[in-house]
C-alpha cells in the first residue's frame, strides 16, 4: 500500500486545481486587484474613530487630520493663510490614516476572503445522511457528532469527520490553499477530513466528529475575524511602547510652541509655527510606520502559518514559537523515515555474501513489512538476485511472531530463517548448530551503531547478518544545524534503546535524545526544561501525547491525530507532517523580527523629518538655522510637505514587507542584529533623505509647493 | 585640542579605567553581605547600627516596601532640612549670625529638596546665606544620603535583574548602611584629609576681614570646607560650600585637587558598572554599559574642548589670540579659571553634567554655544553617562531595557536582559520613567518661557519669568533649558545667568527635582520587583548578546536617538541657533 506510506508532504498531484474551486491557492500575489479592492473599502469603514481609537498612534493622526481639515476649511472661508498649503497636509494626514487602515484591511482580507467561502460552502451544504443504511438529505449545520454521511465525487464535505468506509481524493485547497488534491481513505493515519473540503472521485463514508460550531471552520473563521482583536503579548508590550513614544513626542511638539513664541520674541522676527505644521510635525515624528502596521505584521503572521497548512488556535503560540528553546522531537516519521531498511548483507567467515543474500531474500519474500521489502530490494539492487515465483514449488512460509521474533520459509526441505539476533541463535543451537564469536561480534557492531542486526539461517547453519538502519531523512542534519545557530536545542524522542538512540541521534545531528521515552517521561523532560526557564515546542497525535502536548509552550498536534490531541496541543498541522515544527519555529521568529526591523525603521526615520522640518518653521526667526536644511529643500512649504508626504508613502512601500515579514535566514542572535540593524536601522536613517528631496522636487515641479 | 587636554583626558580615562573593577568588586562584596578587608573595623559598627535602629538586617523587602521606606526616608528628611534652614539662626555654629530670614520658605524647599534628591542646586549663595551647622547638618546629611540611596536603589534593580524566581530585592536600611560604611565613609576620611593637605580649610572660624593693598576690607569665608568638599564630589552631589562651587581656591585649590576632584565624581559611577557585571556573574556587562558610557563621555569631552579652544569668531577678529602658547590657553576663556584653562574647565564641565554631580570649576553661561551644548545634551542624556551615584547605572540599565526591547525584537525573540523577558509591564515602567523625564523638562521650561506673571507680585518680582535671564535671544533660552534639565536630571549645576531665586523658580525647580529623582526610581524599582520573579532563559547563539560591541552601539543609539528625538526642537531653538548666529557674527 503506497499510499499510506506517501510521505506527508508529497501531495499526490492528480490533475490540476478542479474548476470553480473557490480559491486557487493561499500563496497569492499581494495585491490581488479582488483583495485589494475590498481593503480599500475596509480602509476607510475603518476611519471609524472607535475604529482608530484602538491603535493610540493611528488615532492621534486622526485628531490631527481632523484639526488640520477644520483649520484648511476656515482658511478657505475666512480667505487667509495658504489653503493650498493646509488643504495638501489635511489631505496626506487623513492618507496617512487609510493607508494605516489599507495594511491592516490587506492583512486581514488575504485570511477573511477564505473564512468567507468557507461560511458560504458551509451554509450551501446538503449533507446525505446515512440513517438505518439509507440516505437522508439533511442541512450540514444540524449535523451532529457521529453522524455518518456519505460524500462522492463533487461533494462538499460537510462537516470534520473520519472516514470510516473508503478512499476518496480530496480537495482541501479552500482550507489549506493548496490546490493538489490529496488522498483520504479509512483506517490508515490520514483519515480526517475537514469540513467545507470537496471530494473529487470516489464514496467514502464519514463520521462527524464534532458539533456544530465547534469545528474547524468554526474556529478558523474566529481566528481570522478575531486576529486583529487580540494581541499578542509581544505586541501589546510594543504597543505600549509606542504610545509611550507617541506621548514623549506631543510633549517635544507641544512645549515647541511656547518655545517658538519666546524665540519669536526674542528674535523680533518670524512667526510662531500654525498649528498645521506643528501637526506635520507631530505625525511626521510619532512612529506611524510601524504604528500603522503593526496589526497587519500579527494578521500576516498568522497568515503564513496557515499558508504552511497548520491552524494557530492563537497568535500567542506563533510568538511562543519564535522564542522556542527546546524542540522535541518524535525520532520515526520526523527525523527517520518511518520504518527502517536493509542496508547491507554481513556474512560469516566461509560464507558468501550471494549465498547470504539469497537467503535473505527468500526468507523475506512473504514478509510485507517495509523491512521485509527492503531486504527483497537490497538483494536486487547488490547482487542481482530477480525476485521469484515460488507459488508452485512447495513452499511454506513462517510468518513473523511476537514469541518467536522470526520469520522464513520452508523450502524442498531447507528451513530458512531470519529474525532478531537471540531469537535466531536460539534456533540454530535447536537445530544443533553452532554460534560462531563472529556473530556476536557482528551483532553488537551493529547494534551500537544503532541499526538493527537480524540474523539468517538456513538449517543449522547461520550465514550472516542484514543490517536493518533507520533512516534519517535528507537535509536533516543541516536543519539541526541552523537550529544550533539559532540557539535552539533540539531533543530526539524515541522508544529505541539508548545505544540505538545515540547513534541516530548522531547521525542526524540533533543535540540531545531521550531513548526508551514513555510519555511520563516526555512530560518530565518538558518540565525540566522549562523549570530552566526554556520554551518547548512538541509534536504529538496519540491520545498520550495530549498532556504533553498542553504542557508544551507549543504543542503542534497532527491532524490526523486523535481528538484529545488536537485539543490539548496549540497548533493543527493539517498535513500531519511533523518536520514542520522547523517551519513554525521559523515564522514565529520573522514575526518578531518584522516588528523590530519597521519599529527600528520608523524610529530612524525622524532624524531625516527634523532635518526637513525644524529648518522650515523657523527659517523666518533664525535664518542661520537653514544650515541644517542639509537636503537643500525648496521652502518651508515643500519640505514640511514633502515630509509628510513621505510619512504616509512610506507605510504603503512597506506593507509588502509587512505582509511577508522581513527575510529570515537561521543565524545567531548576534549576526541577525547586526544584519537588521544595518539594513533597518542605518538604512532608516538614510533612506527618508533622498525621498524627502524627490519629493520635494516634485511638489515644486507641479506647483503644489 | 591641545597636547594638554589630550593628555588630561588620556590619563584620566587610564585611572578610571583602573579603579572600576577594583572598587567595583569591592562593592559587589559588600552589598553581597560578603566579609571585605573593612569588616574587621566596620562590622561591629555595622551592628551597632542596625541594634540601635531596630532593624533586622536578614529580612528582606519587597519593591513595594523598598520604595515606601525610601520615600518616607527621603521625606522625612527633606522636612528636617526644611525646618533646620528655617530655624538656622536659633542653632549653633553660627558666627556671621546668618537667620531664617537669609532662607525664606520657597526657598528652603527648593533647597530642601535639591539636597534631598542628590541634585544640588544652589539657588542661594552659600557664604552670605547659610550657617555652619546648616551647611555640616541640614545639607550634609543629604550629601551623604541621597548618594547612599542612590547607591541602594542601583543595587536594588541589579539584584533584580540578577536574582532567579525570588520575591525580594533588599533591605533598604542594610544596603543604605554599608553604602555609607563601607564605600563613602572610607573614602571620603582620606580624600578630605588629602584636600585638607592641598589647602583646603577645614574650621568653624568666623570669615576673616583682609585689607587689600587699593585700602579695601575683603571678606574671605572660612569654615568646614574640606569635609564637605569630599562627599560633594564622591556623592556626585555638587553643591559647593561657597558660591563659585569648584573655582573657588579654598574648595579647589591646586591642579592635582582639581584632577583628584574630577576622578572622584566618575569614581563611583564607573564602579558600579563593575558591580553590576559582577553580581550579574559576567564583568563583560558591565564593560558593556562602561563602554557606551565612556564612548559618550570621550565624545562630548572632545566636542567641548575643541569648541572651547576655538574660541569666538568675533573675538578673534578683534586680533585676540584664541591661539594656545606657552603663556596662555588661547580659547575662549571668558567665565574659566585661568589657573585651570581651556582643557581642565571643558573637562570637568563635561565630568560634571556626565556624572549627575553639578560641581562646576568654570561658568557654563559663557562657554560657546556648542561648549554649552555638550554639558546640555549630557543632562538631556538622562545623566546615564557614567550619571550620579546608583542614579547612572539605573538609568543606563533603563536605557538598557529600551534598547533591548526594540532591537532584541529584531532577532526574532522575546527580547531578554540577562536571560530574563522583557514584557508589557517592564516597557511600561521604562516608558513611563522616560516620559516623565521629557515632560518635566519641556513642560516647566515651556512654562518659564510664556507663562505672564505680574511684576513686583509674590511670584516674581522681576514680572514675567522669561525676563529673570541675563541674555537675550536664543543664549537666554538655553539658561532656561538648561535650568529645568539640570534640576529634572538631578544635575544641579547652573548654567548661570538665570536669577532662579524668586518663588516661582525655586517652587518649579523643587519640584522637577523631585520628579526627576523619585518618579525615576519609583518605576525602576518596580521593574527591579518584576524581574525578580523571573525565570532566565539560558543564553544560547540564539540570545541577544548584550556584552558586545553589537550592543554598545545600540545602547549609544537608543540613549542619543531618544535623546535627541525629544529635545532636538528644544535644542535647535537654544544652542544650535545661538552657534549658527554666532558664525554669522551675533553675539549674545
Amino acid at each position: 500500500m503506497s499510499i499510506t506510506t506517501t510521505p506527508p508532504t508529497d501531495h499526490v498531484k492528480l490533475r490540476t486545481t478542479p474548476e470553480g474551486s473557490p480559491r486557487k491557492t493561499r500563496k497569492q500575489s499581494l495585491l490581488d486587484p479582488e483583495l485589494t479592492k475590498q481593503a480599500l473599502k475596509d480602509a476607510l469603514i475603518k476611519l471609524n474613530p472607535v475604529t482608530v481609537a484602538k491603535n493610540p498612534v493611528m488615532f492621534v493622526v486622526w485628531v490631527g487630520s481632523l484639526l488640520t481639515t477644520g483649520y484648511w476649511i476656515s482658511e478657505i472661508v475666512g480667505h487667509h493663510g495658504s489653503p493650498l498649503f493646509t488643504g495638501q497636509v489635511s489631505l496626506w494626514l487623513w492618507f496617512t490614516v487609510l493607508f494605516a487602515n489599507f495594511a491592516e484591511s490587506m492583512a486581514e482580507g488575504r485570511g477573511k476572503a477564505q473564512a468567507d467561502t468557507l461560511r458560504k460552502s458551509r451554509t450551501n451544504t446538503v449533507a446525505r445522511k446515512l440513517v438505518n443504511g439509507k440516505e437522508e438529505p439533511t442541512a450540514a449545520a444540524s449535523l451532529r457528532k457521529d453522524d455518518r454521511v456519505v460524500c462522492e465525487a463533487g461533494d462538499i464535505i460537510p462537516g470534520d469527520g473520519e472516514i470510516i468506509e473508503g478512499i476518496a481524493t480530496v480537495d482541501e485547497s479552500a482550507i489549506t490553499g493548496e490546490s493538489a488534491p490529496v488522498i483520504r481513505e479509512s483506517g490508515g493515519d490520514r483519515s480526517a477530513v475537514t469540513g467545507g473540503t470537496r471530494v473529487l472521485s470516489d464514496r467514502i463514508i464519514i463520521r462527524i466528529t464534532s458539533n456544530p460550531g465547534e469545528t474547524f471552520l468554526d474556529r478558523m473563521i474566529a481566528l481570522v475575524e478575531g486576529a486583529q482583536r487580540q494581541k499578542t503579548p509581544n505586541e501589546i508590550a510594543l504597543s505600549i511602547l509606542l504610545a509611550g513614544l507617541t506621548i514623549v513626542f506631543m510633549f517635544a511638539v507641544v512645549t515647541l510652541e511656547p518655545f517658538a513664541v519666546y524665540s519669536v520674541r526674542a528674535a523680533g522676527s518670524g512667526t510662531v509655527p500654525s498649528v498645521t505644521v506643528l501637526t506635520a510635525l507631530l505625525v511626521c515624528l510619532i512612529p506611524t510606520t510601524i504604528g500603522g502596521l503593526l496589526s497587519a505584521i500579527g494578521i500576516a503572521g498568522m497568515d503564513r502559518v496557515m499558508q504552511h497548512n497548520v491552524l494557530a488556535m492563537s497568535g500567542k503560540a506563533v510568538e511562543a514559537a519564535g522564542d522556542v528553546n527546546t524542540l522535541l522531537l518524535d525520532k520515526t516519521g520526523t527525523i527517520t523515515l518511518g520504518n527502517r531498511q536493509a542496508v547491507e548483507f554481513i556474512a560469516l567467515d566461509g560464507i558468501s555474501t550471494e549465498e547470504l543474500a539469497d537467503a535473505a531474500q527468500l526468507s523475506s519474500l512473504a514478509d510485507e513489512t517495509p523491512e521485509g521489502r527492503s531486504i527483497v530490494v537490497l538483494a536486487k539492487e547488490k547482487y542481482g538476485f530477480r525476485g521469484r515465483e515460488l507459488g508452485e514449488e512447495d513452499a511454506e512460509f513462517i510468518p513473523f511472531t511476537a514469541q518467536t521474533r522470526m520469520s522464513g520459509v520452508n523450502i524442498a526441505g531447507t528451513k530458512v530463517r531470519k529474525g532478531a539476533a537471540e531469537a535466531v541463535k536460539r534456533w540454530v543451537i535447536e537445530q544443533n548448530g553452532a554460534i560462531s564469536a563472529q556473530l556476536d561480534d557482528i551483532t553488537a557492531g551493529i547494534a551500537s551503531a544503532g541499526g538493527t542486526p537480524l540474523v539468517v539461517s538456513v538449517d543449522e547453519r547461520a550465514l550472516g547478518v542484514i543490517h536493518l538502519k533507520d533512516i534519517v531523512k535528507g537535509g536533516m542534519a543541516e536543519r539541526f544545524e541552523q537550529m544550533r545557530a539559532m540557539g535552539i536545542k533540539t531533543v530526539m524522542i524515541t522508544g529505541d534503546n539508548p545505544l540505538t538512540a545515540q547513534a541516530i541521534a548522531r547521525e542526524a545531528g540533533v543535540d540531545d535524545f531521550l531513548a526508551e521515552a514513555k510519555p511520563e517521561d516526555k512530560m518530565a523532560l518538558i518540565k525540566r526544561e522549562q523549570e530552566g526557564g526554556r520554551l518547548v515546542a512538541m509534536t504529538g497525535d496519540g491520545t498520550n501525547d495530549a498532556p504533553a502536548l498542553a504542557q508544551a509552550d507549543v504543542g503542534v498536534a497532527m491532524n490526523t491525530g486523535t481528538q484529545a490531541a488536537k485539543e490539548a496541543g496549540n497548533m493543527v498541522d493539517l498535513d500531519s507532517n511533523p518536520t514542520k515544527l522547523i517551519e513554525i519555529v521559523e515564522i514565529g521568529k520573522q514575526l518578531l523580527m518584522t516588528r523590530g526591523a519597521l519599529t527600528t525603521f520608523s524610529i530612524a526615520n525622524d532624524v531625516a523629518k527634523y532635518f526637513a522640518i525644524i529648518p522650515a518653521m523657523f527659517a523666518a526667526t533664525y535664518p542661520q538655522l537653514a544650515a541644517l536644511n542639509i537636503m537643500h529643500l525648496t521652502n518651508p512649504h515643500s519640505a514640511i510637505l514633502a515630509a509628510v508626504i513621505f510619512n504616509a508613502l512610506i507605510i504603503i512601500a512597506l506593507i509588502p514587507l509587512a505582509l511577508r515579514g522581513v527575510p529570515y535566514k537561521p543565524m545567531s542572535a548576534a549576526a541577525v542584529l547586526r544584519r537588521n540593524m544595518l539594513i533597518y536601522g542605518l538604512g532608516g536613517v538614510l533612506v527618508p533623505f533622498p525621498s524627502i528631496w524627490i519629493i520635494d522636487r516634485l511638489l515644486v515641479l507641479a506647483h503644489l509647493a | 585640542m591641545t597636547t594638554n587636554s589630550i593628555e588630561q583626558l588620556g590619563l584620566y580615562c587610564l585611572i578610571i579605567v583602573l579603579l572600576t573593577p577594583v572598587l567595583g568588586k569591592y562593592m559587589a562584596r559588600v552589598f553581597r553581605g560578603d566579609r571585605t578587608l573593612l569588616s574587621p573595623i566596620l562590622a561591629p559598627v555595622e551592628n551597632a547600627v542596625y541594634r540601635i535602629c531596630g532593624i533586622d538586617a536578614d529580612s528582606e523587602m519587597s519593591w513595594q516596601v523598598y520604595a515606601v521606606a525610601l520615600l518616607v526616608f527621603s521625606i522625612v528628611g527633606m522636612l528636617v532640612t526644611y525646618v533646620l534652614l528655617r530655624l538656622q539662626g536659633f542653632l549653633p555654629l553660627n558666627p556671621q549670625h546668618f537667620s531664617g530670614a537669609q532662607i525664606s520658605p520657597d526657598l528652603a524647599f527648593n533647597t530642601s529638596a535639591s539636597f534631598t534628591t542628590n541634585t544640588n542646586w544652589q539657588a542661594y549663595v552659600p557664604e552670605q546665606t547659610v550657617s555652619y551647622f546648616s551647611n555640616m547638618v541640614a545639607l550634609a546629611i543629604h550629601n551623604w544620603m541621597s548618594a547612599a540611596s542612590g547607591i541602594a536603589v542601583a543595587i536594588a534593580l541589579v539584584r533584580g535583574l540578577t536574582r532567579h524566581s525570588a520575591k525580594a530585592i533588599g533591605n533598604i536600611w542594610v544596603d543604605m548602611v554599608r553604602a555609607t560604611l563601607y564605600v563613602l565613609l572610607p573614602i571620603c576620611l582620606v580624600y578630605a584629609m588629602f584636600l585638607v593637605q592641598q589647602g583646603v580649610p577645614q574650621n568653624f572660624a568666623p570669615y576673616v576681614h583682609a585689607h587689600t593693598l587699593d585700602g579695601r576690607v575683603q571678606t574671605i569665608a572660612q569654615g568646614p570646607v574640606a569635609s564637605q568638599e569630599a562627599i560633594k564630589m564622591l556623592g556626585t552631589n555638587g553643591g559647593g560650600f561657597f558660591n563659585a562651587n569648584s573655582a573657588h581656591p579654598y574648595e579647589n585649590p591646586t591642579p592635582l585637587s582639581n584632577f583628584v576632584q574630577m576622578l572622584s565624581i566618575f569614581l563611583i559611577p564607573a564602579a558600579l558598572t563593575s558591580t553590576f557585571g559582577c553580581m550579574a556573574g559576567s564583568p563583560r556587562q558591565g564593560w558593556a554599559l562602561f563602554a557606551a558610557m565612556s564612548v559618550m563621555f570621550v565624545t562630548g569631552v572632545i566636542v567641548c574642548t575643541t569648541a572651547e579652544q576655538r574660541g569666538i569668531p568675533a573675538v578673534a577678529a578683534c586680533n585676540v589670540m584664541v591661539h594656545p602658547t606657552p603663556g596662555q590657553p588661547g580659547g575662549n576663556m571668558e567665565g574659566k579659571e585661568t589657573r585651570f584653562g581651556i582643557s581642565d574647565s571643558a573637562l570637568f564641565a563635561v565630568i560634571t553634567t556626565d556624572a549627575s554631580c553639578g560641581a562646576v570649576n568654570s561658568m557654563h553661561d559663557s562657554f560657546t554655544p556648542i561648549g554649552g551644548l555638550v554639558p546640555v545634551s549630557n543632562i538631556l542624556s538622562g545623566e546615564v553617562i557614567f550619571g550620579g551615584v546608583g542614579a547612572g547605572l539605573y538609568g543606563m540599565l533603563m536605557f538598557a531595557i529600551i534598547a533591548v526591547f526594540i532591537a532584541g525584537l529584531m532577532v526574532g525573540r522575546t527580547p531578554e536582559y540577562l536571560g530574563k523577558k522583557i514584557e508589557r509591564y517592564e516597557v511600561k515602567m521604562a516608558m513611563l520613567a522616560v516620559l516623565v523625564l521629557a515632560a518635566s523638562i519641556l513642560g516647566f521650561a515651556a512654562l518659564a518661557v510664556v507663562l505672564p506673571i505680574n511684576a513686583h507680585g509674590y511670584w516674581n518680582s522681576g514680572g514675567n519669568p522669561w525676563t529673570n535671564v541675563n541674555n537675550a535671544g536664543a543664549h537666554g533660552f538655553s539658561e532656561i533649558l538648561y535650568a529645568f534639565a539640570s534640576a529634572t536630571g538631578n544635575n544641579g549645576s547652573a548654567f548661570a545667568g538665570l536669577n532662579a531665586n524668586t518663588p516661582f523658580f525655586n517652587l518649579t525647580l523643587g519640584i522637577a527635582m523631585l520628579i526627576g529623582r523619585f518618579l525615576m526610581i519609583i518605576p525602576l524599582l518596580a521593574i527591579a520587583g518584576s524581574m525578580v520573579k523571573k525565570v532566565p532563559v539560558p543564553a544560547t547563539s540564539g540570545t541577544f548578546p548584550t556584552d558586545s560591541g553589537t550592543f554598545v552601539v545600540l545602547l549609544l543609539g537608543a540613549v542619543v536617538l531618544v535623546g535627541a528625538l525629544t529635545f532636538f526642537p528644544a535644542l535647535a531653538l537654544g544652542p544650535i541657533a545661538e552657534h549658527l548666529q554666532m558664525i554669522h557674527g551675533k553675539l549674545f
